[in-house]
């Protein structure tokens, strides 16, 4: 299965299971059209009709505050944004709806949604290639989800869609697998084996994607890739490099993250997102306070630069992190 | 669409209560005010009572309101008990929303009232995703919106009429146009007279109301009530109004004049009804009189109460960011 047909297989089994379950967003549902922005919701509509497949009008604001207000009211909508880019339209709804309803009502309400949202650089330039994870972990009440693979994309998916609060579910183009005029030319596409019945992965957990003893590699999304190549690399020249796979940022299981910088006494994060105030500051500045004592090296981020996203590929190879950096900065910590 | 249909009188009178409630629990509000006794921010309702009273009147208890910044008239008239109004302008632990909310945030969960969110305009795309849910899931329940003029000029107001006509939403979105948005009266915000005719760019119908008029307030609510039930989709009633006070606490009203202040208040919506009761529905002084006295004892009773109420443990703060946890 690839990642867009675990998330669609996801949210089938949601909506069989559910009828309260339902999707809004742009061009999801349309006849001969697109399935969404990359195909995530192609075919739904068919089974289960365009009033719970629901196109909406290019109008975030309302996409995002219609979702909201069918989920204080009972339901759990799933909001897909064509780029996540797009979600700026409509902070409001996310930051100061979404998120503090369940809290300015006290607990009586609650807001049961998951807001679906692309991200990640091909090339496309600045405002269809953002990855917007860290406005959201800044926010209390939004959890924060960003699978690297279709087994965790369907488990994760499926855990939003019942957590009975605000879920941002990031997904990376390039680990889509489209088809057609619809498959990025640059994408990773990983396809797994994913059970045809429903499952779930608590949202607040990490994985370990590889083990190690000499540095923890702690990664989201495509970067996750890019970090297993590096520590294959590292692998040939004696390292044994740690790939986390940080799959949810809020909550963030800190605990693992710390065991594994405890036992490996090096932390080199990796992440597409820009570097000021990045998901790996948060990271950083929670293992300085808990590991800080069994460090043997300074805790290092490679991020994206504080620039905007360039849209020229050989700019934007500038721009995202390479394996090539993440080989060469692990062996420096390690010297 | 008929505004002078006859209203049943026990209806009347119960639209007069609703009013006179948040009428004396305003007034009493800004008297403690001013002398220091009130925490936090104001935004007062006088005024405008005739609208909220008759539009939650002609609703159902399961139906949601979706209400705004100034939300302590739309609150009493959905239902939420006065006390935890107050206790929660006064932040206490008996507050409707636990002291975390405030003046700007009322809730009740028991009378369809979900937070009232005080950013402008925001609650509109709210109350058209509570309909498509009650849509989607075949109830005969309607969402409203309350909003201002002001909101009328958000992005929020026209992705929100625009998805709500073209999904047929059960909505009716209730525009309380009292001239002025914060101190900016509407000539300077819309070169059109009437936001309802604005309807007509989304495809439903608008209508322009008296909203001084508890009675044609009543009456066109029902009839768009009615209309978005049976699955014809949302309206917009402008209500013409004006709010007596300034626009939140301290704000003496410099950019309106004595003399606009007072004609709007000789159309004072509470007289206006009352006169209606007496002469229309033979009601005496004496009867009227029996409601606002019993009124303002409840009102005092629940300045009280909430004066009397213990703040919230300090430990809540922590509490309801997340459901479950």
């Amino acid at each position: 299965m690839t990642m867009a047909e675990a998330l669609r297989d996801a949210m089938r089994l949601a909506m069989h299971q559910d009828p309260s379950v339902f999707i809004l967003g742009e061009d999801v549902g349309i006849q001969g059209g697109f399935g969404g922005g990359f195909t995530v919701t192609l075919g739904l509509s068919e089974t289960f009709g365009h009033e719970r497949v629901m196109d909406t009008p290019i109008s975030e604001i309302a996409i995002i505050g219609a979702a909201v207000g069918a989920a204080l009211t009972g339901m759990r909508p799933i909001a897909e944004m064509q780029y996540g880019d797009f979600v700026f339209c409509a902070m409001d709804p996310v930051i100061n709806q979404a998120a503090k309803l369940h809290y300015m009502s006290n607990g009586t309400y609650q807001v049961p949604l998951v807001l679906r949202l692309p991200v990640g650089a091909t090339s496309r330039g600045a405002q269809h290639a953002q990855s917007t994870e860290t406005y959201f972990m800044h926010t209390p009440g939004l959890k924060v989800v960003c699978p690297s693979n279709p087994y965790d994309a369907k488990g994760l998916l499926l855990a939003s869609i019942w957590d009975n609060n605000p879920v941002v579910f990031l997904e990376h183009k390039l680990l889509y697998g489209g088809k057609g005029g619809r498959k990025e030319k640059t994408s990773l596409d990983p396809i797994m084996e994913v059970p045809e019945e429903a499952f779930t992965i608590p949202l607040g957990s990490v994985a370990i994607r590889r083990e190690g003893t000499d540095i923890s590699i702690l990664a989201n999304m495509l970067m996750v890739y890019r970090s297993l190549q590096a520590a294959d690399r590292l692998a040939e020249e004696g390292i044994s490099a740690e790939v986390i796979d940080v799959r949810c940022l809020a909550p963030l299981d800190i605990g693992t993250i710390v065991e594994s910088a405890r036992k490996t006494s090096r932390v080199l994060i990796v992440e597409e997102d820009n570097l000021t105030a990045g998901w790996g500051a948060e990271v950083a500045a929670r293992l300085a306070q808990e590991a800080f004592y069994y460090l043997d090296a300074p805790i290092t981020r490679i991020a994206a630069p504080d620039t905007p996203v360039p849209c020229a590929a050989s700019l934007e190879q500038v721009y995202l992190p390479d394996v090539e950096t993440i080989v060469n900065t692990a062996k420096q910590l390690i010297e | 669409m008929n505004l002078d249909s006859a209203v049943p009188i026990e209806v009347v009178l119960e639209i007069y209560r609703r009013m006179v409630r948040i009428r004396r629990f305003e007034d009493r509000l800004y008297q403690m005010f001013l002398q220091g006794l009130v925490p936090g921010t104001l935004h007062q309702y006088q005024g405008q009572e005739a609208i909220a009273a008759s539009v939650c009147m002609a609703l159902r208890l399961e139906d949601v309101v979706f209400s705004t910044h100034r939300p302590v008239g739309h609150a009493i008239a959905k239902g939420v008990p006065l006390e935890g109004i107050a206790a929660e302008l006064w932040g206490k632990a008996t507050g409707c929303a636990g002291g975390k909310g405030g003046q700007m945030h009322l809730v009740d969960s028991t009378v369809g009232f979900p937070p009232s969110s005080a950013v402008v305009g925001s609650n509109i795309p709210m109350a058209v995703g509570a309909a498509l849910g009650f849509k989607l899931r075949g109830l005969d329940c309607v969402a409203v919106s309350f909003f201002g003029d002001g909101a009328s000029n958000t992005g929020a107001f026209h992705e929100g009429l625009n998805l709500a006509a073209v999904k047929d939403a059960p909505v009716i979105f209730v525009c309380e146009n009292n001239q002025y948005a914060a101190s900016t009266h509407i000539s300077l915000a819309m070169r059109i007279s009437d936001i309802a005719l604005r309807a007509q760019a989304y495809g439903f119908p608008g209508l322009v109301v008296d909203g001084m008029d508890a009675i044609a307030v009543y009456n066109s609510a029902s009839q768009a009530i009615a209309h978005a039930r049976s699955g014809a989709g949302p309206t917009l009633l402008e209500y013409k109004t004006f709010r007596f006070m300034g626009h939140s606490r301290g704000d003496p009203g410099g950019y309106r004049s004595k003399q606009e202040v007072e004609e709007w208040r000789k159309r004072d919506p509470i007289i206006r009804l009352h006169n209606t009761l007496i002469e229309i529905y033979n009601q005496t002084t004496e009867a009227l009189e029996s409601i606002n006295r019993e009124i303002q004892v409840e009102v005092e009773a629940a300045i009280q109460f909430a004066q009397d109420s213990p703040d919230p443990d300090p430990a809540t703060t922590y509490q309801n960011v997340f459901a479950d946890d």
